[in-house]
């Protein structure tokens, strides 16, 4: 529980956030005008009436990146400890071995982006 | 923040427990942060941005209400107030509703941690970069929510499309992030600030080449998150009517833009924190007006405001300078140039420590004399740009 009230601020920000924000929806509610017809509902298409549902299957290339993502992400989440801990270790003198290990899972990272690029994984059309 | 409380306490509220003292001046300083500085700066910015965009059409620009219209931001305010709040008949409700919310959020939660001077930063988080990135990725969740919850076509693909944007330069971002954490040996932006010198040669953007890349990576991949132009796909308006925020109005819209202009603010002070020393000012201007004294924290203020007012500059004249890519090359640029080039850049700057662990000078006034080049070279476009336009318009402000 030592650090956590560095976290303090965090959290009236986020509720100031969101009182800020409900306060001027609220005045927003308050001040604007209230006159709802079917055509001001409706979503806008080009001014015609609107036809069908708008939540479709849509292009598969969006699961692939999000797919790509969640890969390289973890990986790169893997390197912020390294990277915070590589100048601590190297003035210690023991650089090199926090050094080598982390070398090989950068080369495995781009054989891995270098596989997915050949096969055509980052190719959007 | 926590000796002003103890200073606060002694003086003033003695009667009250020190906690609760503490709680009120984060409060306050929270109150101040907010009311006092983002939203003011995203309006004005936005009153800023027009003004650009039209001198660099040759127009005027807003300049009727206030001095040279600088009210504009309040009317445009206060004209969204009255305006209705529309949820469309097939939107869910929920979604449509909290999506503005988070979109707000995201933006503001992330000056929590911008450090504006050595001692003014509301929290001082020993993760500090890593949660700049998170309360990004809230903003993601807020704009595909905007999207879906619309149930309209246009902001379903502009949903669609900002989400696949923004999470794939997400890496980039981490990766180019990653360059001036490995130098620092810290994630807090204070410590990564403090490692670095007033002098440009004591910026990690001259460090060395792989600092130098890796700015220029960030600023690519932050224009990109923040879907500027030219990297607005999700709200192009030529194709997508708006975007995610087509179906939105009055004050629920006006909080994507808040956030659009908030984010060019982070944007800078990101990149100034990194690579171009935060605020640093130099020792001697320092010793000045003595090293404790409140007006040297206000010359930290305005040295790290002047870098990040520089590069807000630099993105708003690129939105109206170069035309929008299309999404296959969008997505090109993040995975097959900067995502491999940010990986070189990492283990180049991993290589260069383990070389060099106190820097190469000659590599340093290489990279400034190289860029002092690029800036020149800028300056004499710019200038010939006003010798063939109308220049009584650009040059002079105050039209």
């Amino acid at each position: 529980m030592e650090g956590l009230q560095h976290y303090t601020p965090l959290l009236m920000i986020f509720g100031l956030g969101i009182v800020f924000a409900g306060l001027f929806l609220l005045l927003a509610y308050a001040f604007g005008p209230k006159n709802p017809t079917a055509s001001k509902l409706d979503v806008y298409e080009c001014g015609v009436p609107s036809m069908g549902s708008a939540r479709e299957r849509f292009s598969v290339k969006f699961f692939l990146v999000a797919m790509l993502f969640l890969l390289f992400d973890v990986e790169v989440v893997f390197l912020f400890p390294w990277a915070v801990l590589l100048k601590t270790f190297k003035e210690a003198g023991m650089g090199a071995a926090v050094f080598w290990p982390m070398f090989v899972f950068l080369a495995m990272l781009g054989l891995g982006l270098l596989y997915e690029w050949r096969r055509g994984g980052l190719d959007w059309d | 923040m926590e000796n002003f409380a103890i200073h606060i306490h002694e003086s003033y509220l003695y009667g009250l427990p020190l906690s609760v003292v503490n709680l009120i001046v984060m409060f306050g300083a929270a109150f101040v942060v907010l009311l006092g500085f983002v939203a003011p700066f995203a309006g004005l910015l936005s009153f800023i941005e027009r003004r650009i965009a039209a001198r660099i059409q040759c127009r005027i620009g807003p300049n009727r209400v206030g001095p040279q219209g600088l009210l504009q931001f309040l009317a445009d305010g206060v004209k969204s107030l009255f305006k209705e709040d529309l949820i469309p008949k097939v939107a869910d409700k929920p979604l449509f509703i909290i999506a503005p919310y988070l979109v707000f959020l995201g933006m503001f939660t992330s000056f929590v941690v911008l450090p504006f001077s050595s001692q003014w930063i509301v929290a001082d988080l020993n993760v500090g970069i890593l949660y700049l990135f998170a309360t990004a990725a809230i903003t993601v969740v807020g704009l595909v929510m905007a999207g879906w919850g619309s149930g309209s076509k246009w902001s379903m693909l502009g949903g669609m499309r900002s989400a696949a944007q923004i999470i794939s330069y997400e890496i980039p971002t981490g990766l180019a992030a990653l360059t001036a954490i490995l130098l620092a040996g810290s994630l807090s932006l204070q410590e990564i600030i403090a490692a670095q010198g007033p002098h440009p040669w004591q910026w990690y953007f001259f460090d060395n080449p792989f600092t130098f890349i890796a700015f220029f990576i960030l600023f690519v991949a932050l224009v990109a998150e923040g879907n500027r132009a030219p990297f607005d796909l999700p709200e192009a308006e030529t194709e997508l009517v708006s975007g995610y925020n087509t179906e939105y109005s009055g004050m629920r819209f006006l909080f994507f833009f808040f956030a659009e202009w908030a984010h060019l603010y982070v944007l800078g002070a990101i990149l100034t924190t990194l690579f171009l020393g935060g605020w640093q000012v130099p020792e001697s201007l320092l010793a000045s007006v003595g090293a404790e004294s409140i007006a040297a924290r206000i010359l930290e203020l305005v040295f790290f405001q002047l870098k990040i007012y520089v590069l807000v500059f630099l993105v708003v004249q690129l939105r109206w300078t170069v035309p929008r890519v299309r999404m296959d090359q969008m997505m090109d640029m993040c995975w097959k140039y900067l995502v491999p080039i940010g990986f070189f850049c990492v283990a180049g700057v991993a290589i260069w420590m383990m070389l060099f662990p106190d820097g190469v000078s000659f590599v340093k006034y290489l990279l400034i004399a190289f860029s002092s080049a690029m800036v020149l070279y800028y300056f004499y476009k710019v200038y010939r740009n006003f010798k063939d336009s109308r220049a009584e318009l650009e040059l002079n402000p105050f039209v």
